[in-house]
């Protein structure tokens, strides 16, 4: 569904993703892990379109999308939730949520407001909130459902568990299952190695702009450099 | 009775400031960047509703309606032409850029009217309306400034609350790149917003020189520079804070002429901007800016 081939990415001189390829076949949870500035979230940018690689390709759904705009990215169903959750702070819950279905045509708008109110109870009884008032959880909440307002076949996850308590962690993984299970094939970028691996099929891990090793999500638990390197033993 | 005719006409000139203001506003909180062309583009729209109603016999109406077209389309243009390509450019270049793109259209300007001014006949031609047995008059310049003041600033504060279009501007305005992953085209919405500020730059050009009828390519400079200074005084960013701050710099400089110094009318105004920023730098509502990580 998306193969990644080979992709450089430069911020100006800094050779920041070095020769990368990975592939998320449809129906899976992939991750990729790895260490602050391993280069994990930006190769989810660059997938999104709002960086570009200097040479190497991405594919979707078959397509090239190498210097498609990112809003047209977005259209074709991919759908990025991005580090740090950038909901509008400054809009309403309902606002932040229309945002996200901004391709969408007036008509699905309100079936998608409803499904993911569904999902998550809490955004509905916010929804004339100003999203700046929201809990961090509440926050990621509604970063979660905004990204999947626009219908994504495959949706992008960083660092959906950053910042949050164990038991909103836990909460979280526990939707990136179900999203899963309902159909959205996911890629999943997380320092948090133990809980992305313990939802992932398969998972990369990246260091300093490379991939050094892929395997099963399972295996990975078990390996021994990962349990030193990422799961504190 | 003076008083309050001086007032008024404050109100009146600062409605054009609000009006103008606006433009400068809605640019730098969408796109982040002062577009010091914008002034020079009302004096485009003050000449191309002259060149209609002088020159073609148009009514006044039709030729508002023109120099909203031809400054909608300049604005887009200039988006498009000068500032596009520094996106990623630093802020001094495209300040620079922008004040260029002024140069460059007073230029175009004094080569195609020269710098003869024109005579410019208002637009509106209703009767004053008189007051207190003939104290007050109020000419129906001022009235229709002040209402279409009003009117411009009710209409884009919906827009921008309800439309599809202004919730993306208020989206891009706040973190453009979370804006593009939500499929918003940001180029298109910045375009937007350009073409809205050009095409009210027109009217508030054609409502200068009805107030004021002396047509010349400079005509806009001096305004635009008062109509930045207003919107940076009400917070610039914000809609509400373009026409306060508009009409505040509009009456302190008619009050400043009429009780202080004609001659001193313009430091005066600067002066308040500069206490104002003092104590509150991010302007009378502006937003103090915060983020949560």
């Amino acid at each position: 569904m998306l193969k990644v081939d080979d992709i450089n990415v430069y911020y100006g001189s800094i050779h920041a993703i070095k020769g990368v390829s990975f592939e998320v076949e449809q129906g899976e949870i992939v991750t990729l892990i790895g260490a602050n500035g391993a280069g994990k979230s930006t190769i989810l940018k660059t997938v999104s379109g709002l960086l570009h690689p200097q040479t190497g390709s991405i594919h979707f759904a078959g397509q090239n999308i190498v210097n498609v705009p990112p809003h047209k990215i977005v259209s074709q169903g991919l759908a990025q939730c991005p580090e740090g959750r950038r909901i509008f702070l400054q809009m309403t819950v309902e606002e932040n949520l229309e945002m996200g279905a901004y391709i969408r045509l007036r008509h699905e708008i309100r079936g998608a407001i409803a499904d993911v109110y569904e999902r998550f109870p809490r955004l509905k009884e916010r929804r004339r909130q100003q999203a700046g008032t929201l809990s961090g959880g509440e926050q990621q909440m509604l970063a979660m459902g905004r990204a999947l307002m626009s219908k994504p076949t495959l949706l992008m996850l960083d660092e959906p568990s950053m910042g949050l308590a164990p038991i909103l962690v836990t909460q979280i993984f526990e939707i990136i299952k179900e999203l899963n299970q309902a159909g959205t094939t996911i890629l999943l970028v997380e320092q948090n190695a133990q809980m992305a691996l313990s939802v992932a099929h398969r998972g990369y891990v990246l260091e300093t702009g490379r991939i050094i090793l892929t395997a099963p999500a399972a295996d990975l638990l078990n390996n021994d450099k990962v349990r030193k390197a990422y799961l504190g033993g | 009775m003076g008083f309050l005719s001086y007032l008024i006409s404050g109100i009146s000139l600062g409605s054009i400031y609000a009006i103008i203001a606006l433009g400068y506003t809605m640019v730098y909180g969408i796109a982040k960047m002062l577009n010091f062309a914008h002034g020079d583009v009302i004096m485009v729209g003050a000449y191309m509703s002259f060149m209609a109603t002088a020159y073609i016999g148009w009514s006044p109406l039709a030729s508002v309606v023109l120099a909203m077209a031809v400054c909608t389309l300049l604005g887009i243009i200039i988006e498009r032409l000068a500032y596009k390509p520094l996106r990623n450019a630093t802020s001094l270049a495209v300040l620079i850029t922008a004040i260029g793109v002024s140069y460059f259209l007073q230029n175009i300007a004094l080569l195609i009217w020269s710098s003869n001014p024109k005579s410019f006949t208002s637009i509106i031609s209703l009767d004053s309306l008189r007051l207190f047995d003939g104290q007050l008059i109020i000419s129906s310049v001022t009235l229709v400034t002040i209402a279409a003041c009003i009117v411009i600033v009710y209409g884009l504060t919906m827009i921008v609350r309800y439309s599809k279009i202004g919730k993306a501007m208020r989206a891009v305005s706040e973190d453009k790149e979370a804006a593009q992953l939500m499929g918003i085209d940001v180029n298109q919405t910045i375009s937007v917003t350009f073409a809205i500020g050009s095409g009210l730059a027109a009217v508030a050009g054609v409502l200068l020189c009805s107030a004021y009828p002396l047509l010349m390519p400079t005509v806009g400079a001096m305004p635009g520079i008062k109509a930045f200074t207003a919107a940076v005084f009400g917070g610039i960013g914000s809609i509400p804070g373009a026409m306060l701050g508009g009409i505040l710099l509009g009456v302190i400089e008619i009050l400043g002429k009429a009780y202080i110094s004609t001659e001193l009318s313009d430091a005066i105004v600067f002066s308040v901007l500069i206490i104002v920023l003092l104590v509150r730098p991010t302007g009378l509502l502006g937003k103090k800016i915060s983020e949560k990580v």
